[in-house]
């Protein structure tokens, strides 16, 4: 089917991905025809603002979507090895699925506080954890060693007084802490695939500098491919080497992070970049806005679902046809009939 | 240089720590602790800091939303006579309300999603005794054209919004009065970067065009930058620093304002970040370390600043931080970006 996979081949490819919610109001297409790759080792950045589908993508490579929503077509394709498989046909509730999940590919949430149960001590969760994923030389690992296991990972995430803080309450743990709890939890199991979903958004930004520093140390030493999904372009300017931008459920544009910053294609990038107040704009005058608000899910624009709000609209072109994600060269691709011609299938 | 509209002296709100069954008091959460600073008329004054620092309960003892337990928050009414908020009755503070308002953050929770537009932002109108439905339409549609809204849409409920055009309808109810100082906590944290940039703009037009006095309260120093004349910094309850928006940026005095500064991500992956320069955490206002609330945290702390808090001193004029050694600090501003 697929060709034997090698080292430094994308860890995972998502191939035209679309999900769709469909509601008694009517269809919301939430992520409309996604395709990016990951590679082993990297971080790609997925940005966008409120409705543009980068959570429902991550939910998607995770098999959480919650009903009534589903894929509807496409691939997510995980290297495991030297097998590939498309997450998209396992059932989410598996054993196969439920195997990777944790396991493989970890997920850091944007609220501790809601993904932690107040119940049990958060030692208590990550130890769980281990004991259910981590095998050493094929056999599962007991629950002293994951113990151990656990106050290892506390001090690795910057965890001060770890023996004490094991035994805690997430409720008891400040909004910083917390945070390196979750960190330590996802990689409890030496996930090849970390997904941080806004990990930073709650957080104050002393601690967020924190975080964003733990999060690149510990990528670095782990090796891991990240997903960094945020709408902080700061924070993605600091924290990716590669760049997807979405709206509305569609890729507008990806590529290397310094293209994005420095050589946007895209219009809604170029708005979007022109449109933060930084700590260099001048003060106390009129920003460059995107005009228009974003459109309600079930009002979706015809043809590309930026040409309302965009200023370099070309009126033939533009409300009536999508278009297609061009590959303009290497992992750089823009969609947008100012740099192609290529349109969606009718 | 205008006269103060406010002027805050000694402001403390202290929140009694209940223990046990019986609910004693075992101790104090000091939230607001001697915290003194002027709004001059027709200015920006930001208010900056993480959470927990005090900010908010700082801008409800001015609103007045809750009762400060010491100090004086001084406002000087249209005609000139200068009132003291903090001790006033609930029924004396009812005339004044119309002076003051304030912007919520939370354009989804602030709004009554059961009444109309117009309910919503002719509400206050109602409050303070405007009876006449023919006068508060006009006045309705009137302030929903001045914020970007088409006055048709008086008659919809909020749910059909988006939270740009909720925050759009938020600042209509906060404006709808007419007030002179316009307290806003973190009017637009809540929204998308695209949005952002058009409330700033609507706020700053606003402010020029009715002549508002503003008090900004937000912890995302980019914003503060772009919209105010005068920021000031607070951690722990207390204000470290004060200063114009122009001077604190260039040189901050107090090494907690020039860590805030820094640990902004950059949008643009050419500037090598140093993140995580500033280590540990905010302290709990009920337990403050000793000395300057900063010291555990600030890499040019000396012995002095363990044992001596030390005050908020003017630097240059019009420039304040509390900080030792703030004359002899060379901190950078935000112009390493």
């Amino acid at each position: 089917m697929h060709p034997t996979p090698t080292a430094t081949d994308p860890l995972l490819r998502v191939r035209d991905l679309r999900v769709s919610f469909p509601l008694d109001e009517g269809t919301v297409r939430a992520v409309d025809g996604v395709s990016f790759d990951v590679f082993p080792g990297q971080v790609v950045g997925i940005v966008g603002e409120s409705g543009c589908g980068k959570s429902v993508t991550m939910r998607a490579i995770l098999q959480l979507i919650d009903p009534p929503g589903r894929v509807t077509s496409g691939e997510i394709l995980y290297r495991q090895g030297t097998e590939t498989i498309d997450l998209v046909r396992l059932p989410p509730r598996g054993r196969e699925m439920r195997a990777l999940r944790g396991a493989e590919i970890a997920l850091i949430p944007q609220e501790p506080m809601a993904a932690f149960s107040p119940v049990h001590t958060v030692g208590a969760q990550i130890i769980e954890a281990i004991m259910l994923h981590a095998r050493q030389d094929g056999r599962k690992i007991g629950r002293e060693q994951a113990r151990a296991m656990t106050l290892d990972l506390f001090r690795d995430v910057g965890i001060s007084m770890a023996a004490q803080r094991i035994d805690a309450y997430s409720w008891q743990l400040s909004g910083g802490l917390r945070q390196r709890a979750m960190i330590a939890m996802a990689l409890s199991c030496k996930p090849r695939l970390l997904i941080a979903d806004e990990p930073t958004t709650a957080i104050d930004v002393t601690t967020q500098a924190q975080i964003l520093a733990l999060l690149r140390e510990l990528q670095h030493k782990y090796q891991m491919a990240v997903i960094f999904i945020t709408h902080d372009l700061g924070v993605i300017a600091r924290m990716a080497n590669y760049v997807v931008v979405m709206y509305l459920g569609r890729i507008m544009e990806e590529g290397p992070v310094d293209d994005i910053f420095h050589a946007p294609l895209h219009p809604y990038t170029r708005a979007l970049l022109r449109s933060i107040p930084s700590l260099k704009t001048e003060t106390r005058t009129a920003l460059p806005v995107i005009a228009g608000t974003l459109p309600h899910p079930f009002n979706r624009p015809p043809g590309c679902p930026f040409h309302p709000r965009c200023e370099d609209m070309l009126p033939k072109h533009c409300a009536t046809a999508v278009p297609a994600l061009h590959e303009l060269g290497p992992r750089r691709s823009v969609s947008c009939f100012l740099h192609s011609d290529l349109a969606e299938p009718a | 240089m205008t006269a103060p509209l406010l002027e805050v002296r000694g402001l403390r709100k202290f929140f009694p720590i209940a223990k046990g069954l019986l609910h004693r008091v075992s101790g104090h959460v000091r939230a607001v602790d001697d915290v003194s600073f002027v709004v001059r008329e027709g200015e920006a004054l930001g208010l900056v800091g993480e959470s927990g620092c005090g900010k908010t309960t700082t801008a409800r003892c001015i609103l007045r939303a809750i009762r400060p337990t010491a100090g004086e928050v001084l406002y000087r009414m249209r005609d000139n006579r200068v009132v003291d908020l903090a001790p006033m009755s609930e029924a004396d503070l009812v005339p004044l309300r119309k002076d003051i308002q304030m912007i919520f953050q939370d354009p989804f929770g602030s709004l009554n999603p059961r009444m109309t537009l117009f309910d919503n932002v002719g509400e206050p109108l109602l409050v303070h005794g405007m009876r006449g439905r023919r006068a508060r339409l006009d006045r309705v549609a009137e302030m929903l054209g001045l914020v970007g809204l088409r006055p048709e849409f008086m008659h919809r409920y909020p749910h059909a919004f988006s939270g740009g055009q909720r925050q759009r309808i938020g600042i209509a109810r906060a404006l709808v009065t007419g007030p002179r100082l316009v307290v806003a906590d973190e009017p637009v944290s809540a929204l998308d970067v695209s949005v952002q940039a058009q409330v700033l703009n609507l706020l700053l037009e606003l402010q020029s065009r009715l002549r508002l006095t503003f008090l900004f309260v937000a912890h995302d120093l980019s914003v503060v930058r772009h919209i105010c004349d005068r920021v000031a910094v607070m951690y722990v309850g207390q204000l470290v620093e004060l200063a114009t928006t122009e001077a604190i940026f260039r040189r901050p005095r107090h090494p907690y304002t020039a860590a805030l500064m820094r640990a902004v991500p950059v949008p643009d992956p050419r500037v090598a970040g140093d993140d995580g320069i500033l280590p540990g955490e905010v302290p709990s206002p009920a337990s403050p370390p000793s000395g300057c609330y900063f010291h555990p945290r600030c890499v040019f702390a000396q012995d002095r600043c363990r044992s001596e808090a030390p005050a908020l001193r003017e630097v240059t004029q019009g420039h304040f931080a509390r900080c030792h050694f703030a004359a002899e600090l060379d901190l950078a501003g935000a112009s390493h970006v």
